[in-house]
């Protein structure tokens, strides 16, 4: 029993990792209705300056983290305008197209920047542990931080898009683009807006990614990157409870499938459930079933 | 049209950046003592005379895996700056990028090809280098790898050899050695299924441990996608009384392990391999986690044998990091073919053929000692006998276990 919930804690540490780099990418498709594949890529950006911050220059962690928002908040604005903003009325596999090029430039880039070697990254919040069950059960400080941010960033962004102008702004841009500016929002700053706080999120994402799993190298988003995209898919993509849900039960079948079955076979037992999934809920868990009126 | 003015712009500003990171990438190594690698200007050096052999390999110089092209061509590097200076045998080195891809490693290998490639340093990593053995097998070019070690890469071609352990010999020797120095009773592996070297190791470390009635009590993986996460694994082998957990992989994914054991409060003895070395030079490594970690590996930075030392001080100051033991491999492949080379008589004015001759018949009787070994030979497989040093870390630095 006490492995079980073991088990169950890893899976929940695991998801919510999961879930708060899906935010940033439900996020951005629910507004913009493009898949970015470079926002694992941010996230490792964001890792590496609160890497920098942290280790090199010595700024407390709070600090660190502050200042990799603000640098990926300006990255994903100056990527949006680059490469997205010029492909606004192109076919949306052109977009995704440059998005894995955008994807494979962070990489290299970080590579000749920060060059290949693996770094391990100090912990933003300390290895600090929570000891349950006179200390058979233990949940680190990490996973409780990841999940808080989680729920708060769920709560916010759900507000936001609600109740805010550029909220309702952003929420109509992603019902009908040309009827949005035709009402007088500006679309291209509502997308703008979206990509930075996507982006900021990814910040958040790889400084606690990188908190749990303390290693570092310029391809540290990737896999991530496309777990989390599966999660969010899993929840209904463009859903914001949808990513956090996706991401959650993600991590924990990973971990039960490597536990209860095999290690050898825990992606393909996680790709099969998404599949079934798929099968009876196309639009995922938590995602709307949208009618094409004819 | 302004818009598109601007993006035009913007293309060529991308397209300037790319090839501005692709040629800094190249010249990152410091071309002194007159070579000069992967230039044109190269050619007309070279023409001074028979002597000049033109050597190149194929390496993960970008991607995940570059940490290893790069040190082996940087080791590479100095070795040929070294020979070059000291007059006779000259080489001019030229690595090309595979980015750890079979198919990427094939258009490198041509790129080396056209520009007259006459001995071949393989690949740096396994997969790229089978696709390439076979390449260099039916041209008739000899290759020695610095590093590919698994078998695959030798088997059934006459003119590939290894200055690396090929894999078994590492699994083998491992398992040898946890039943001769009784390190264990339990023993745990955590190996990576999707990896030909970590196979390797763990296929022929698994045979060997039956032979020896060693008892492998937890048998777990993971591969690239889930290679973050170990709580599963190491739960296994706690739950199952290992004491010694054997970590056939690379030091990237054996650092989260340690560190992941270690918040569970699990200390088992840990027993890795040449992949294991680099742990301590990870920035930000805290050392206390390494401690007590066992690994064979043909190569200790820290020796104060004269060679090492002086090749060790050499990289820093050129490359500011402390060489691995891929650097050290590619260093020793370009002494090994000066040796070889000398030993022939052999000038470059040869061909592929000829010269590939020879070096078969050099590797398979000369006896070489380098960096990564004393005494070396081979088989006529390819395989190099060498004795693995058996290394504890103590105090985050390597101490000899014997």
């Amino acid at each position: 029993m006490m492995t079980f919930l073991n088990f169950l804690i890893s899976g929940i540490s695991l998801g919510s990792i999961y879930a708060i780099i899906a935010l940033g990418y439900t996020m951005v498709y629910g507004i913009a209705k493009m898949l970015n594949f470079a926002h694992g890529d941010v996230i490792m950006v964001g890792a590496y300056i609160c890497f920098y911050a942290i280790s090199r220059f010595e700024l407390p962690p709070v600090v660190g983290v502050v200042l990799a928002i603000a640098v990926c908040t300006v990255l994903g604005i100056v990527i949006e305008r680059l490469a997205y903003k010029p492909l606004r009325s192109a076919p949306s596999l052109a977009v995704l197209i440059t998005a894995i090029g955008v994807s494979y430039f962070l990489q290299n880039a970080a590579l000749l920047l920060w060059s290949p070697n693996p770094k391990v990254f100090p912990s933003v919040v300390g290895d600090g542990k929570v000891e349950l069950f006179d200390g058979k059960l233990t949940v680190s400080h990490v996973t409780i931080v990841t999940i808080t941010a989680c729920v708060i960033i769920m709560i916010v962004l759900t507000l936001f898009t609600e109740t805010t102008k550029i909220g309702k702004a952003m929420r109509a841009c992603s019902e009908d683009k040309g009827a949005a500016q035709l009402m007088g929002i500006n679309v291209n700053a509502t997308i703008s807006i979206t990509f930075a706080i996507g982006s900021g999120l990814a910040a958040i994402a790889g400084a606690l990614l990188c908190s749990a799993y303390p290693t570092l190298i310029p391809t540290t988003g990737s896999m991530p990157g496309i777990k989390a995209f599966t999660a969010a898919v899993f929840g209904g993509i463009g859903s914001i409870p949808g990513a956090l849900l996706g991401g959650l039960l993600l991590g924990v079948i990973e971990i039960f499938a490597k536990a209860y079955i095999s290690t050898q076979l825990s992606d393909a037992v996680v790709f099969a459930v998404l599949i079934i999934v798929l099968l009876v809920k196309p639009a995922g868990l938590l995602g709307k079933q949208i009618r094409e009126k004819v | 049209m302004k818009k598109k003015l601007l993006s035009l712009l913007l293309a060529a500003a991308m397209l300037f950046a790319m090839t501005a990171c692709s040629s800094t990438s190249n010249s990152s190594t410091p071309s002194n003592a007159g070579t000069s690698t992967g230039s044109s200007a190269a050619d007309n050096t070279a023409a001074d005379g028979p002597v000049v052999f033109k050597i190149g390999g194929t390496g993960p110089l970008t991607g995940g895996a570059a940490i290893y092209g790069n040190a082996a061509k940087n080791g590479a590097q100095i070795a040929v700056d070294e020979i070059n200076a000291m007059g006779g045998i000259q080489f001019d080195l030229r690595y090309e990028d595979d980015v750890n891809d079979a198919e990427k490693a094939i258009n490198a290998y041509n790129t080396l090809k056209d520009w007259g490639i006459q001995i071949s340093l393989g690949s740096v990593t396994s997969k790229p280098c089978e696709a390439t053995s076979a390449e260099t097998y039916v041209d008739r070019i000899f290759a020695l790898t610095p590093s590919a070690s698994s078998t695959a890469v030798l088997e059934g071609k006459d003119n590939q050899y290894q200055i690396c352990f090929v894999d078994p010999n590492q699994g083998s020797a491992s398992a040898q050695y946890i039943s001769d120095k009784k390190l264990a009773t339990k023993i745990a592996v955590i190996w990576k299924n999707d990896d030909v070297y970590s196979k390797g190791v763990y296929e022929s470390f698994m045979a060997k441990a039956k032979e020896l009635n060693l008892d492998v009590v937890s048998d777990t993986t993971f591969a690239d996608g889930n290679d973050t996460d170990f709580s599963v694994q190491l739960t296994d082998a706690q739950s199952k009384g290992a004491d010694l957990i054997f970590l056939p992989m690379y030091y990237q994914p054996a650092s989260l392990i340690l560190a992941q054991a270690n918040a569970m409060g699990y200390s088992p003895k840990y027993f890795g391999i040449d992949g294991m070395d680099g742990i301590l030079t990870m920035e930000g490594f805290d050392a206390s986690l390494a401690e007590g970690v066992m690994l064979l590996t043909p190569f200790n930075a820290d020796s104060t044998e004269s060679k090492t030392a002086a090749f060790v001080k050499k990289y820093q100051e050129l490359f500011g990091e402390i060489p691995n033991q891929f650097a050290a491999d590619a260093y020793d492949c370009i002494y090994a073919y000066k040796q070889a080379l000398e030993n022939a008589g052999a000038t470059s004015d040869m061909s592929n053929e000829e010269l590939c001759d020879l070096m078969i018949k050099e590797f398979s009787s000369m006896s070489f000692d380098g960096l990564t070994g004393e005494s070396m030979t081979w088989d006529e497989s390819g395989a190099v006998t060498k004795s693995p040093k058996g290394m504890v870390i103590k105090d985050g630095a390597y101490v000899g276990l014997d």
